[in-house]
Order: C-alpha cells, then structure tokens, then sequence
C-alpha cells in the first residue's frame, strides 16, 4: 500500500512541481516523499524509479505519439545516434527514474521504516 | 537518521542531476533536454494543434484579426499601420525567433557568443567590415524617416511582446540544443539583419585575387584571361538603347595602370565571401503577349537554400493597402509581392561597391595615416567579442576617411599580407534607408509611384521589375552606384590622396531602364546592365547565361499562361553547354578514346542540354567542363599564388569560339605544344576517370551529382533535407546549386482579380518538429506551385482558414 501511494504520490508532485520548477525537482520530490513515507530504502528506491519510468515515459510517449514521432526520429539520430523514438522514449523514461531512484532513496535514511 | 548512507545517497542524486544539466561530464545536459515537461518534448508539436489564440497588448491602437490558411500562412487584417507591424513582429517571432536572432548574431559579428571559438574569425572579419558601423548609420536613417521609425518600433514591440511570453519549456528546440535564451529585440537588430542582405548581395568582390593576378601575369595575358567585355551578353537593359549624356565624367588618375604592377599582396588562406551566384531570375510580360491581356511578373531570387527558410509568406491588409508576399523574418514588409494594383520582384544589381584603399600608418600604434600630404588622425572603434565557454576577445580598429581598415598585421583575412593596411570603402556604410523602399512598395499603385520607391534603394543596388493591372510593366537597374571610370575598384587603390576616391553617385535620372519596352517584356538575371555604350563603367564578372535563355525563351513565347511561366521558371536548359559542345564535338580526338571513354562521349554526344533530375549527359559535361578548365589553366596558374583570380568560365569558352589557337591551350609545363583536340581529348580521359567511381556509386544521373540539400542553419544534417531530385544548376533558369538556388518562386498574373502562385524550399514554421518545417520542400523540388490566397473580409468560414488569432489593445 505504501508503495503504491509513494509511486502515485512522487508521480503527481513532480508533475505539479515540473510546471513551475526545473527538471530536477523530481529528486526533491522523491526525497520528501520518500522521507514522509518511510520504507526499506530498496523499497524507496523503486518507488521513485517506477514513478519517474512511467511517468516519463509516458508523457514523453503521449507527446511524441501526437506529433507521429516526427521530431523523436531527429533527436534520437542526434543524441543516440539511431533512429529510433522507442530508444529515445526509454532513455527519457530511464533518466527520469534514475534521479528520482536516488532521491527517494536518500530521502528513506532520514527516518527509520 | 542514517546519516552515511544519506549523505551518499544525496551525493549520488546531486551527481545524477549535475551531470544531466550541465556539459561537465556529458556533452549535452540530457536531464534537461529529455524532461517532458521541459525539453525537447515540448517542441514535438501536436499534428492537430490548434494556433487559435486570443491576446491583449497595450501597444495595439486597435484590433487585428489573424487567420492562418492550412499552409500556416497567416492573413493579417489590422485597423492601422502601427498594428499591422506589431503583429507581423509578433508572428514572425513565434514562428522563426531562433533564425531571426542567429542570422542577426552572424551579421553583428556575435556569433561566437552563441557557437564559440570556431566564429572567432568570422565576427572579427564582420566586425572588421563595419557591419555593425553599417548598421548604426543605417538605423539614424530610419529612425529620422517617420513612416519607417513607426514600422520598426512596432515591429520590434511585436517580437518583444512575444518573447515575453516564451518559458523554458516554450522556447524553441535550437535554443534548447544551444543551451542559451532569446535576448530582447531591437530597431538595431533590423537593421543589422539588412546589412546582412547587403553583405549577401553587395558585399562580393575580388580585388586582392584580380591584384595578384596583375602583378603575376604579363598585360596581354591579363586582358585574355580577364577580357573587360563578353560577346554572349544580352544585358538587361538592351543593346541599343540609347543613354542620356552624363551629368559628369569620373577622372582617371594618371599612374592608375602602371600602379598595379607595383602590388605584390601575398596571402595563404581563402577569405569568406558571399557566394558570387547570389542573385535571381526576374522578368515582366505585357499584355500584348499574354493570354488573359494582362502582364504577368515572374521573380525567384536565389540565395543559400536554409531551414528555416529565408523568407516566410504573409498577406498584410491595413485600410491603405492589401499586399501579399514574402517576408523576411528580421524585418517588417512586404520584400517580394504584389498588391491590389501592381506586382514588383528583385533580382540582385551586383555592381562591385565595395573597394579597397592602402593606408600609409605613420608607424603601428595605427593613429596617424598620411593622405594628401599630411598626417591624418584615425579613429578607434573597440570591438568586445564575447565567446562561449571562453574568454572575450579585444579587437582594435582604426577607421580612416575611406572606412574601417579591415586588414592590418593582426588580421588578414587570409588576404592580405600581414604587413601592409586595407581600408574597405563599402556604399553599405553611407546613410540609406532600404526598408521604405519595400514598404513604399507595399502599398504603391502605379508606375510613378513604383519609381518614388525604389529610389530609396541605395545599397544593395537591386533591377526591379515592375508589371501593373493597368497594362505597364517596366524594369530599373536600381541603386546609388558610384560613377566610376573604367577599371576603377577592379585592383586594390592607393589610399593616399584624393585621386582614387569615387568622385560621386550616378544621378537616379541615369539608371538604365526600360518602361513599356516595343519587345513586350522586361526581364533580368544578373547580367550587366547595359553594354559598353553606357558611359559608366559597370565592372565585370557578371554571370551571363541565364539572361540570354530567358530572353531567347520570351522572345518567342506568346498567348502566356501562369502555366508556361511556371515551365520557364523551372527551365533546365543549359544554354552555356549549347554553346560550349561545339568545341567538344569537334575536336574530339575519338580514335585515342578507350571503350569506357568513349561511353561517356556517346552520352555526351546524346544529350539535349537539359540538367534534367535524371540526366547522365548533364553530368558528364559539368565534370568534362571542369577537366577541360582545369587542364587549360592549372599550368599557367602552377607558381600563382594562393589567393588569385581565376577566369570565369564564359572567359574560357569565348576565349576558344573567338580563338582556336586560343594561347592558354598549351601546357607549358611540357616541351609539345599542345593542341585544342589534345586538351579536350585529355580533359575527356581524366573525366572518364571520375566519372567511372561516380557511377560505381551511383551517383551518375544528375540530381544525385549535383546534390541539392536545404541545410538547417546549424548544418546538422537531421535537421536538414538532402539530396533533393531536382535538376538545373548554374547558368539555367532552374539555378539550384547544390546548397543555393530559387529560394521563393513567385509568378503574379495581374488580371483584375490577381492570379498569383508561388512556393520556396521550407514552411512556415521553424520549428523541425512541425510537420509545417519542411512541407514545402517535395513541391518545389518537382517544380510544382502552390496557389496563393489573398483572403478578403467575409471568407473568414473559407475551408482554408484552419485557425484564427485575435490580438486586441489591452
């Protein structure tokens, strides 16, 4: 239960924080929430990497799936090298999980689970 | 609280986030770049998205309705003038902000700002030029002219008020790649983004190259290599005409032949230049030649083929006029277009304004330099050049009477020794006011006051063609020129007394030109202006053959049709290889020719001259050409120099029509005395050589030699569309290049109610993650048009309308 509530929560926050904060807020987010939220911090780990995965990589799929992936094949030639949206969704989704990973994870050693 | 692990954790996560929002580890803060609520994903633009929109600004005096046809067009309905600039600031902004500020950035000499150290040379060179010196004089010239300080100061108010709606997640795509911000907009900015015009159209020049060819080849040699006239020329206004006696004729200083001998410039590296095809096609029919009865105007300017494009299409309706056209993002206006009443188009004058003067410095502190027998003081303008990621660069440099002077000892431009001065005489310094030469255009209604215009263009000198509902159609060799005497400004000028100065302007009363000409059409592709009747002199290396097919073409065309304009603006008759083939043809020596060489002469043998997408025989001329070019002269230019002027291919060619024992044909390297056959039968054989490999990479048919790409400003090749299947080339009428070319065709039938098609290798928007970014771009590859609207009030419900933005005064 814990765990769901911690992956919905650090999903809307960073969302509401994103709209007027940098990217990074994410991590903030993570952090507080997993630190509001005590669990075992492999636990807090993934709250935030599953959180950020699916959020991530869903905007970022909803957004490129509207504009039919025209902009996606350029940027993923750039930066990956390969053309390939589904790549460059995932590495979106990937990056996303991995700070909020470590934020909540930090953020499960402030209180004892 | 487990302080270690948290401290490690925390450690790890801030590490995570500097490394994905800086370049310290990375090369890109990809954090940053692939946030979906922030980065790139923002600038995936929904392939439904709706434009609609409603704004409130102060500054608008009224309301302007603005609505955007399905090719992202917008058709702009404002209640005053001031309006009508604001908002097309406002729409030139939201859709090409990152071109305006780069193409302005590039002329200002700031582009090192934005790119680093790799501009250095190019902002010091523009700086060097005095472009922003250029531009501040310009600017006190519109600012003191009412009806274009209200339209920049609107204009400008309009990109700020759009600027200041942008985000971070908002901005547009390059700025997040770059990692930087829009900074605000300025009167200054247009009028840098003018001077850039001038830089692309009336900056060319090649007075060190013809300098050092001076002094390396004998006078008679020379006067072959670089013949003063071209018998192929049909100028633009034509032979015949007669010209009115000068109000004056310049005096031709008394050492000004044997000086040349005496300049012995040496230098290593090739300067930037603008590119010598930088120019257009343009012509006008009348009546008495079309079907309908009433002229046509036909334009296509041809400049560096760029997403995002160069020009962006609006029609701008005020209750004084209702003008459609092309734009350019920079600037307000109507620069090419039409109106309810007369159609105009440019095509690029070319005159070489631009000299050079030696300054005599009394010793390297540059402060004192000697003219007229005395010393005179400089004087100092500092250049600041910020670079990204480094520290900024210092650059001094002394203005003396002629200009700033742009090579000394500690820049050469590649050009010039490094041990003497050039100061650059350019008409862009001196005062004009370009703009309201279009602006007077956008709402101009007759031949007089299509002349009241254009005499606002001083510098670049444009050849405007005119056409009208009522029946006239005329053509201008427009520009203030300096009145110069024969072979001035060809060679690099002593700057130490007055003798070399130009001694004045050519009066507007003696421009050539043509109004209701007996032929029935006017047109104009760069050529001269006139010949050598006219008492002026006009400079050489004016490209040529253009101007004699579309000439030969209207000469026999009638009962005209916008369809057979379209057939002649994408014309790819190659008229030079009709007159060059003759000299292949029969001087051949096929008996030495080996079976794969011959393959290729047969191809030769077979083409009709057409540069058609799929040619082979297209291909294998422009690679013999080149061969036979290069065979003719390499000995001759072996010990030259690096920086020298080479001949024009028309040099060549009427060299050998006039001359088989035209003198170059030798190889003096070799104790045989080579012939005409030996030279052609050799370029043949070292074509065959290339041509094999190309065809092994299958690359033999001619659009994929030639291969046309539209390149994003940034180069980077994703962003851009290459290899386009279009034919033509240099001297046809379809002149794209293979980074150059028609940049907006334009055909405008002046029937009462105006027919008009146009179409330009781009979109609208440029934004790459548009699908309006490049939706142009198949279409004018085919040579195909699209129809343009000019909407009227009450088609607001027209099917085309497929989004509607209201702006009203707050």
């Amino acid at each position: 239960m814990k765990f769901i509530v911690s992956i919905l929560l650090i999903a809307l926050l960073s969302v509401a924080a994103c709209l007027y904060l940098p990217w990074w807020s994410i991590a903030i987010v993570a952090f507080i929430v997993a630190a509001s939220i005590p669990q075992k911090p492999v636990k807090s780990f993934f709250t935030g990497f599953i959180s950020l995965f699916l959020l991530w990589g869903t905007l970022a799929w909803i957004l490129s799936n509207n504009n039919n992936h025209l902009l996606a094949h350029k940027i993923s030639v750039l930066i990956l090298k390969m053309d390939s949206p589904v790549l460059l969704i995932t590495a979106t989704a990937v990056l996303g999980a991995l700070v909020a990973g470590f934020g909540a994870l930090a953020g499960s050693f402030v209180r004892k689970s | 609280m487990k302080i270690l692990p948290l401290i490690i954790s925390a450690a790890i996560t801030a590490g995570l986030v500097v490394a994905l929002n800086t370049k310290l580890l990375l090369p890109a803060p990809l954090g940053k770049l692939l946030s979906p609520q922030h980065g790139i994903w923002q600038n995936a633009e929904n392939s439904n998205a709706n434009f609609s929109a409603d704004f409130n600004f102060s500054q608008l005096k009224g309301t302007v309705d603005v609505y955007l046809d399905d090719r992202l067009v917008p058709h702009v309905f404002a209640e005053n003038e001031n309006d009508i600039y604001f908002v097309q600031g406002f729409l030139h902004a939201k859709f090409r902000l990152w071109q305006m500020e780069l193409q302005t950035h590039a002329a200002a000499g700031r582009a090192s700002e934005i790119v680093g150290n790799i501009a250095l040379k190019h902002d010091r060179e523009f700086r060097r030029l005095g472009m922003v010196y250029a531009a501040e004089a310009s600017l006190k010239e519109m600012e003191s002219d009412p009806v274009t300080k209200s339209s920049c100061d609107g204009y400008t108010a309009g990109v700020n008020a759009y600027i200041a709606t942008l985000s971070e997640s908002t901005l547009p795509l390059e700025y997040k790649l770059l990692g930087y911000k829009p900074e605000n907009w300025t009167n200054l900015k247009t009028a840098l983004f003018l001077k850039n015009m001038s830089e692309n159209l009336a900056g060319g020049e090649d007075d060190f190259e013809m300098t050092n060819a001076r002094s390396f080849f004998s006078k008679e040699d020379f006067a072959k290599l670089y013949p003063l006239s071209q018998d192929s020329l049909d100028p633009i206004i034509p032979k015949g005409t007669v010209f009115i006696q000068p109000s004056f004729t310049p005096q031709v200083p008394l050492d000004a032949d044997s000086l040349y001998f005496e300049n012995q410039s040496v230098a290593v590296t090739k300067e930037e230049k603008p590119d010598p095809d930088n120019g257009s096609n343009n012509w006008a029919v009348a009546g008495s030649k079309t079907k309908t009865g009433a002229p046509i105007l036909c334009n296509d300017p041809h400049l560096g083929l760029n997403l995002p494009s160069l020009w962006f299409e609006m029609q701008l309706t005020t209750p004084n006029y209702n003008a459609y056209g092309a734009t350019f993002p920079g600037a307000p206006g109507i620069i090419i277009g039409y109106n309810d009443s007369i159609a105009w188009g440019v095509t690029n004058g070319g005159r070489d304004v631009r000299d050079y003067y030696e300054i005599k410095f009394k010793d390297d502190t540059r402060k004192e330099y000697w003219y007229n027998n005395s010393w005179n003081r400089t004087e100092f303008r500092y250049e600041e050049i910020l670079v990204k990621d480094s520290l900024p660069y210092y650059d001094t440099v002394a203005y003396s009477l002629f200009g700033p002077v742009m090579y000394d000892k500690s820049f050469s431009g590649g050009r010039a020794a490094n041990s003497r001065y050039f100061s650059v005489r350019w008409k862009a310094h001196d005062n004009s006011n370009e703009l309201k030469a279009f602006l007077m255009l956008d709402r101009a209604k007759n031949y007089d006051d299509y002349l009241d215009a254009v005499k606002n263009m001083k510098t670049p000198g444009q050849n405007f063609a005119f056409a009208a509902k009522s029946g006239d159609i005329a053509m201008r060799t427009q520009g203030e020129w300096p009145a110069k005497w024969k072979g001035q400004g060809d060679f690099i000028m002593p700057g130490t007394d007055s003798r070399y100065l130009w001694q004045g302007m050519i009066p507007f009363d003696e421009t050539p030109f043509q109004y209701n000409p007996e032929r029935g059409f006017v047109s104009s592709a760069n050529q001269n202006p006139a010949d050598s009747t006219y008492p002026y002199y006009l400079g050489r290396g004016y490209p040529l053959y253009r101007g004699v097919i579309i000439n030969r073409k209207l000469a026999e065309m009638s009962n005209i049709t916008g369809d057979d304009m379209m057939k002649l603006q994408t014309n790819n008759y190659n008229v030079f290889a009709e007159m060059a083939m003759p000299v292949f043809l029969k001087n051949m020596k096929e008996s030495e020719l080996s079976e794969s060489e011959k393959k290729y002469f047969d191809l030769l043998k077979a083409w009709d001259f057409n540069n058609a997408p799929d040619s082979k025989g297209a291909t294998v001329f422009a690679v013999l050409w080149d061969s036979f070019q290069a065979s003719i002269y390499d000995d001759e230019f072996k010990a030259a120099p690096a920086v020298i002027m080479h001949p024009y291919e028309s040099n060549l060619l009427e060299g050998i029509l006039k001359d088989s024992v035209y003198q170059f044909v030798d190889n003096i390297s070799t104790p045989a005395t080579e012939t005409l056959a030996d030279a052609v039968t050799t370029a043949l054989k070292l074509t065959a050589e290339k041509l094999v490999k190309i065809e092994k990479s299958k690359r033999l048919e001619w659009a994929k030699y030639k291969s046309t790409s539209v390149n994003h400003l940034t180069k980077l090749a994703v962003l851009s569309r290459l290899n386009l299947p279009i034919g033509g080339g240099t001297h046809c009428i379809n002149a794209a290049k293979s980074n150059h070319g028609p940049s907006w065709r334009m055909i405008v039938s002046l029937t009462p109610k105006t027919e008009a098609y146009g179409v330009y290798p781009g979109g609208q928007s440029g934004n790459p993650g548009s699908s309006f970014y490049d939706n142009f771009v198949d279409k004018w590859a085919a040579g195909e048009y699209y129809p343009l609207w000019v909407m009227a009030r009450g088609e607001e419900k027209d099917k085309r309308v497929k989004a509607t933005i209201s702006f009203n005064k707050l």
